[in-house]
């Protein structure tokens, strides 16, 4: 097994393996995030809210998602360097436009921008919930149960900020882009890929991308233009 | 139709003594040349105007001249084998350049491709790679009935596909991680596709896959440059069937 993981082969299957699986993730947290504009009350997104933060299953994965993350991170850093390392002059003239996209060469970049909106992100939210607390959060009754009431946390930091709704517009279409390459690569480096599936990943992947992108991006969207009653 | 002719070009090529001195661009002009020559009949005109003049002629890889042996190299203005679809560079013609421009030729760059001479890079990695398991032992003595092994005919395509590989670099040469993952997969695709190449697959797989990492490339990161690039249009989906094989021989022991 370690021989499977020192090898170049081995090592890009853990990335692609943590990436899926941030992949189901992202579909989830969407998911639920767009409860925040399907319901001005605000009662179905701090219902779902609770339900993620009082549920065995969800408890239990919350550890492997922050590890699913680290691994994800810094093995991209790893792998990068030791792919620079395999060019020590690098060419003088480089015309790479016509033969890759943008995307599939600046993973790394992509995702390091995705990175520092994932820090700011835990820090805005995750943090306040889970440790510090807010003066936003107070108890809510929703369905006779008592819950915190998450989504005036986050409606009120949109409504009050326009600079980080744009931010997390941002986030939203990088984390697009990064995906756009992302998932069928990581079908590729599993090896389930032929020349009738590569198209259909792609286009699979494409799909996942916009609504990624889209998805959390019309959530700010949403409270900027003030659309919520 | 008489071919156009471009009346001053300047090249601008990376020089270097040999492997060990530091290497650096020298610009070159060189005029009348004829858009009907090939790539390499231009770098033959300019090494006479070079040795006429005292200098010492560029180095550069070349044997056939016709595309299939996969000896000549050259990273011209910023594309393995120059700016043209699925040739190598001896095919590669002047008609793709415009008078007065100045085009840059640089070696193959990466670790596993020293620079010998200019633009002469040692590919021996590669024989590596091959010694490593591209092969099938099988024992000598009379010449098997072509029909007793019965190959599908998509398979017998898809190794031919991948056979047409002629080992030039231009994969790691175009990937911005000095991959050699087109090569090592084309090479062992086209025999695991085969009956008579199933026999050593896992081992091959394993074997190749760890001499290439040895050898010091870089890993594959999908960006589909190689393919792109590749004068023989290997198909990535030979990474596929290698990253498959791979995950398959490691899985069974």
């Amino acid at each position: 097994m370690s021989k499977f993981l020192t090898a170049s082969i081995g090592r890009k299957f853990i990335m692609s393996l943590s990436g899926l699986f941030l992949m189901v993730f992202i579909a989830v947290h969407l998911g639920l995030n767009l409860l925040l504009i399907f319901d001005d009350s605000g009662d179905l997104f701090n219902q779902g809210a609770h339900f993620m933060a009082t549920n065995p299953l969800i408890k239990v994965m919350e550890p492997i998602l922050g590890l699913g993350f680290i691994v994800h991170i810094l093995w991209s850093f790893t792998l990068e360097y030791q792919n620079w390392k395999a060019r020590p002059v690098k060419y003088a003239k480089k015309n790479m436009s016509g033969a890759s996209s943008w995307a599939s060469r600046n993973m790394l970049v992509l995702g390091a921008l995705v990175l520092v909106f994932l820090i700011i992100h835990i820090l805005d939210f995750f943090v306040k919930i889970k440790f510090t607390g807010d003066p936003s959060l107070t108890e809510v009754l929703v369905a006779g149960e008592h819950m915190e009431n998450t989504y005036a946390l986050v409606s009120g930091a949109f409504m009050s900020s326009t600079a980080l709704c744009v931010l997390y517009i941002l986030g939203g279409i990088l984390l697009g882009v990064h995906l756009s390459h992302g998932f069928w690569s990581s079908f590729q480096t599993l090896g389930l890929n032929n020349k009738y599936w590569l198209k259909r990943w792609q286009i699979v992947g494409q799909i996942y991308a916009v609504v990624v992108a889209l998805g959390f991006a019309i959530i700010p969207l949403y409270f900027m233009f003030g659309l919520y009653n | 139709m008489a071919d156009k002719i471009l009346k001053q070009l300047k090249i601008k090529v990376w020089r270097q003594k040999n492997a060990k001195s530091k290497g650096r661009f020298e610009t070159y002009t060189i005029e009348n040349i004829s858009t009907g020559s090939s790539f390499l009949e231009m770098m033959d005109i300019l090494n006479n105007d070079l040795i006429e003049k005292g200098i010492d002629p560029i180095a550069f890889d070349h044997d056939c001249r016709e595309g299939i042996c996969g000896t000549c190299s050259l990273y011209i203005n910023g594309r393995p084998h120059g700016p043209d679809t699925e040739v190598t560079t001896c095919q590669l013609h002047m008609r793709k350049f415009k008078d007065g421009e100045t085009i840059t030729i640089e070696p193959w760059r990466a670790r596993a491709f020293p620079v010998i001479k200019d633009l002469v890079v040692d590919r021996s990695a590669f024989d590596k790679i091959l010694q490593a398991g591209g092969f099938v032992s099988v024992n000598t003595g009379g010449v098997p009935d072509a029909n007793a092994i019965p190959v599908a005919r998509e398979d017998a395509e898809e190794s031919m596909d991948a056979a047409a590989c002629i080992g030039c670099g231009a994969c790691v040469a175009a990937c911005k991680n000095s991959s050699a993952m087109l090569f090592v997969s084309a090479k062992v695709s086209h025999l695991a596709k085969l009956p008579q190449g199933k026999v050593e697959a896992k081992t091959r797989a394993m074997s190749m896959v760890a001499k290439m990492d040895e050898l010091g490339f870089g890993g594959c990161t999908n960006t589909r440059a190689c393919e792109a690039e590749c004068p023989k249009s290997i198909s990535i989906m030979n990474i596929a069937r290698l990253n498959r094989e791979y995950l398959k021989a490691r899985l069974s022991r």
